[in-house]
């Protein structure tokens, strides 16, 4: 598996997302924002959390209009592998490869926590080695994770297979408790949870393993 | 521009003294310029020039085989092995604080990182100790919103994990609100960056944000009392920005890898001027800076404005000539600026010309080395009357008076604003006792803790400045960490009383005791003077920073304590109870001594946990409320009920210190036993954990209840 990961100025889980993807057996490579191209042949791109641009203006705005994600948007039409994980999420957003928006926070403060997550689709490389209504637990971290669209568009990618993760317990107010979201291919992968949070026992847990794991043997066995 | 005329209201007005004002023109032998007179004030105030602390200061242990730097730089460094070093220190950000919660907070971290990057280490780990008046007082819950809204702002989108820190309230705290920020950063020990500047004709650089007019007078600001005036002095708080700090830590590291960077000083209070004197002041060398060079985002600013902006995110640096383009690449990269802006020059001069015009020229040497240092009067603090009868309570009814107290209750709704996983790393996040991260991609992790009982320092400033020593070497010695070393942030009220200075006096010592004992010396720290607002002092806090290794992870204790499990109780108990929490929250009293600290007990009974790690499945230090709340405090976090067999207030709620209460299976129990007689440390079996009730003696109740209390009480009580 060949993956980049693109670093914003602001990016702060870049290497977090470089070192789960290493340990699915991934080469790395780091991907500056002011990029014009991507190296070639990358089976994956991870857009990780942080806080792109410093989360001015709009979370995820300013970076879905950097130079390198007009070559990310590119390499998803091809129908290329990309994760956007909490502030990537955002900026997948926001480059329109995934519906919807992410609005602040219900409680209107920033909220940390472990939180528990049912699995909602198992379709596609990312999810196939999750079981469809398995409940797991990853870190939330976020100021802006409150998961907004129109009540047709949510009934829609429900019916689509395309709601990845709900939460068990709502921990932000996003419409019909999704914390994650598939694009129509299920290629394109958007999360608030930090799934490279959980691929350690020495996180308290490794829920979030199957998602690097399962894209890597779906690539190995390509 | 014309600058005003220098007289004896404008010097009051720049917190000289007609003593200290004297003093400078001796050295200068001439009246000084407006700028000279603003450089001066910045450079001789209490937050920049240790004056009233430093003859004290020097008390300290600061040495030891595992110490590579200790006080005197922007933070002190310790050997963890492998060629790696932990750098770290605490300061405070408590007026700024006050007078605008969300800023103050937030450029409090921003310093204490940048302190940390500035000498080449990666942040990894932050903490807050935060200190605020009554929960029932108009302005406290507004200051907690704000002052947590703040840390987490700066320090999530900055991307450290926050993993400990302590949140009392008190009303001493009611008019100063104490902000005390914690960073720690990883470096290899062959790339450490000091502030000594080197080579004469050398560029000085100017590195990060633009220059604009926030924090104009901060320094000296923060060396004053708060009276009725205090919302005029809104305009002299900073304004942080975490993103750019980010980028400019991220800069900083990849310019130092380029061997470009000469020295390099962050630029906290008083701005250019502090650290462009420690620059030159440190390698011996003169300074000249242009200011029209200055990058700023302000127009018309004066010499007398950028020389004491403290605008947040910049830097200064002497660079290596022959890399001017790779260096300049680097914050170009970033984009940040980068702008020669002076030079090094071998008389000891300060020179500050802007636009041609000489604005200050000092000698050098004179502005930090002839800093005035008092001796200032002070007066042992009395010994405390002495404790009468405590009633005998409910023990159930004592334990939720703690749990119910926001100072008591589980900290989870200021915990779970910041971001305390980030890095992915985080081994223990905070709650319970120390935080813990791994240094990335070893075996090894580091343990942190922050610790004071600001009471017992009011009822006996030794014992109290001993007692914070000694709860962070348990804290530390608890999750199974070597404790390393200590940085201090001593909290108290105006020193030029003489019992508050003796206050000052007693705690230093009594930490000094304790460092020496326990072999933690003090590497870094910070005094923050004057915390009074209308004459009202805050208690005494000199809020103790601590750091652990943790060489292999098998040394980690981290378990939690199981159905089945015997409790038992390491170290003496004889039920102190003065100055207790329990007299504090039940009782509304502040009465009796603090509790002596044996530091021959502490060292033997912190030994014993460390060497005995893999017989402990779970252990907490006790430090105030007890027995009855650390036992309270075990069950909860495990989940499983406890029952004790004593049911006084003495044995319950007492707070004698060296202690630890164990949670094990019994063939781990017995050994333990056998353990301790061998070594000399008291240890009996007090209890044990099962089923789902807090059992003290004969009176009970759910856990669950209990635990809901625990769980919600801190939210309500600030929403």
């Amino acid at each position: 598996m060949r993956a980049g990961v693109i670093v914003f100025p602001g990016s702060n889980c870049d290497r977090d997302l470089a070192v789960a993807f290493r340990q699915a057996g991934a080469d790395v490579s780091m991907i500056w924002h002011k990029d014009v191209s991507l190296p070639d042949n990358l089976d994956v791109i991870g857009i990780p959390g942080g806080f792109s641009f410093g989360d001015y203006l709009r979370c995820g705005a300013i970076a879905a209009r950097s130079p390198i994600c007009s070559a990310v948007v590119e390499h998803a039409k091809r129908g290329g592998y990309v994760i956007g994980i909490c502030n990537g999420f955002q900026v997948l957003c926001e480059t329109g490869l995934l519906p919807g928006t992410l609005m602040r926070n219900s409680g209107i403060k920033f909220v940390c926590k472990t939180v528990g997550l049912r699995v909602q689709s198992t379709q596609g490389a990312f999810m196939q080695t999750y079981e469809t209504g398995q409940e797991i637990l990853m870190p939330v971290a976020h100021h802006d994770g409150n998961y907004t669209a129109e009540d047709d568009l949510i009934s829609r990618l429900d019916g689509e297979g395309r709601v990845a993760f709900r939460y068990l317990k709502n921990p932000n107010g996003s419409a019909d408790d999704i914390a994650g979201v598939l694009s129509a291919n299920k290629r394109v992968l958007g999360l608030m949870p930090h799934p490279e949070r959980a691929v350690d026992g020495a996180h308290g847990g490794t829920d979030g393993t199957a998602i690097f794991a399962g894209l890597a043997s779906v690539l190995e066995n390509a | 521009m014309q600058e005003p005329e220098i007289t004896e209201e404008l010097i009051a007005a720049h917190g000289l003294s007609p003593d200290e004002y004297q003093r400078l023109l001796g050295i200068i032998g001439r009246e000084p310029t407006f700028t000279e007179l603003g450089i001066f004030s910045a450079m001789w105030n209490e937050h920049c020039s240790y004056k009233s602390s430093k003859k004290w200061l020097r008390t300290l242990p600061t040495e030891g085989p595992q110490v590579i730097c200790g006080p005197g730089e922007n933070a002190g460094i310790v050997d963890v092995g492998d060629g790696q070093c932990v750098v770290f220190k605490m300061e405070s950000h408590n007026h700024p604080s006050y007078i605008e919660p969300y800023q103050g907070a937030a450029t409090g971290v921003g310093g204490i990182l940048r302190d940390v990057f500035t000498m080449g280490a990666r942040p990894i780990a932050a903490m807050n100790s935060l200190s605020f008046g009554a929960i029932d007082h108009p302005k406290t819950k507004q200051l907690v919103s704000g002052v947590v809204g703040g840390v987490g702002g700066y320090g999530n989108c900055f991307g450290v994990p926050m993993i400990g820190g302590e949140v009392r309230f008190h009303p001493a705290y009611n008019g100063n609100c104490l902000v005390n920020a914690f960073a720690a950063g990883l470096a290899d020990t062959d790339k450490i960056f000091y502030s000594a500047a080197s080579g004469v004709g050398m560029p000085v650089v100017y590195l990060g944000a633009k220059t604009g007019r926030d924090g104009v007078g901060g320094a000296t600001m923060a060396s004053a009392e708060f009276d009725d005036t205090i919302e005029e002095k809104r305009p002299t708080v900073q304004v942080g920005d975490p993103f750019t700090e980010k980028r400019l830590m991220e800069a900083t590291l990849e310019l130092m890898a380029t061997g470009a960077v000469i020295s390099i000083q962050d630029m906290g209070a008083a701005g250019l001027t502090c650290s462009a004197v420690e620059m030159g002041d440190k390698g011996g060398l003169g300074v000249r800076l242009n200011l029209e060079d200055v990058p700023v985002r302000e127009e018309n600013m004066t010499a007398y404005e950028m020389m004491l902006s403290e605008s947040q995110e910049r830097m200064l640096m002497v660079l290596n000539p022959a890399l001017e383009s790779e260096a300049k690449a680097v914050f170009e990269k970033w984009d940040l600026d980068f702008a020669i802006v002076g030079e090094t020059i071998a008389e000891d001069r300060f020179l500050i010309m802007h636009n041609n015009s000489v604005m200050a020229d000092l000698p050098l040497k004179a502005l930090s080395g002839n800093a005035p240092e008092y001796d200032r009067p002070w007066v042992e603090t009395p010994a405390p009357a002495p404790l009468g009868d405590v009633p005998e309570v409910d023990p159930i009814d004592g334990l939720r008076a703690l749990i119910s107290s926001p100072n008591y209750a589980a900290k989870q709704w200021v915990y779970e604003q910041y971001d305390t996983q980030v890095m992915a790393d985080t081994l223990r996040a905070p709650g319970l006792g120390a935080g813990i991260v791994r240094i990335h991609g070893t075996q090894k992790s580091l343990a942190f803790t922050s610790d004071v009982t600001p009471r017992y320092v009011m009822a006996n400033p030794v014992e109290g400045g001993k007692q914070a020593v000694a709860e962070a070497y348990r804290n530390l010695c608890a999750v199974g960490a070597t404790p390393l070393a200590t940085t201090d942030n001593l909290n108290f009220g105006n020193p030029e009383k003489p019992e508050i200075m003796g206050q000052l006096v007693g705690a230093i010592k009594g930490i000094g005791a304790a460092v020496a004992a326990l072999d933690m010396p003090i590497v870094s720290g910070n005094v923050s003077l004057y915390n009074e607002t209308d004459g009202q002092g805050i208690l005494p806090t000199p809020t103790i920073g601590a750091v652990g290794l943790i060489a292999q992870p098998g040394d980690l204790i981290d378990g939690a304590a199981q159905t089945g499990h015997v409790a038992l109780l390491v170290g003496e108990t004889k039920g102190h109870m003065g100055q207790s929490a329990l007299l504090a929250e039940l009782f509304n009293q502040q009465q009796g001594d603090a509790p002596r600290i044996n530091l021959g007990a502490e060292k033997r009974h912190g030994d014993f946990i460390r060497a005995n790690h893999a017989l402990i499945h779970a252990v907490t230090d006790l430090a105030d409320g007890g027995l009855a709340l650390a036992a309270f405090e075990m069950a909860e976090a495990g989940g499983v009920g406890v029952s004790l067999d004593a049911s006084d207030t003495a044995t319950l709620f007492g707070e004698d210190q060296a202690r630890y209460l164990i949670a094990c299976d019994f063939d781990c129990a017995e050994a333990l036993m056998l353990a301790a007689a061998a070594a000399n440390v008291p240890i009996a079996t007090v209890g044990h954990f099962s089923g789902d009730q807090v059992t003290f003696g004969a009176a009970c109740a759910p856990l669950s209840e209990l635990s809901d209390i625990f769980r919600t009480a801190f939210a309500a009580a600030v929403a």
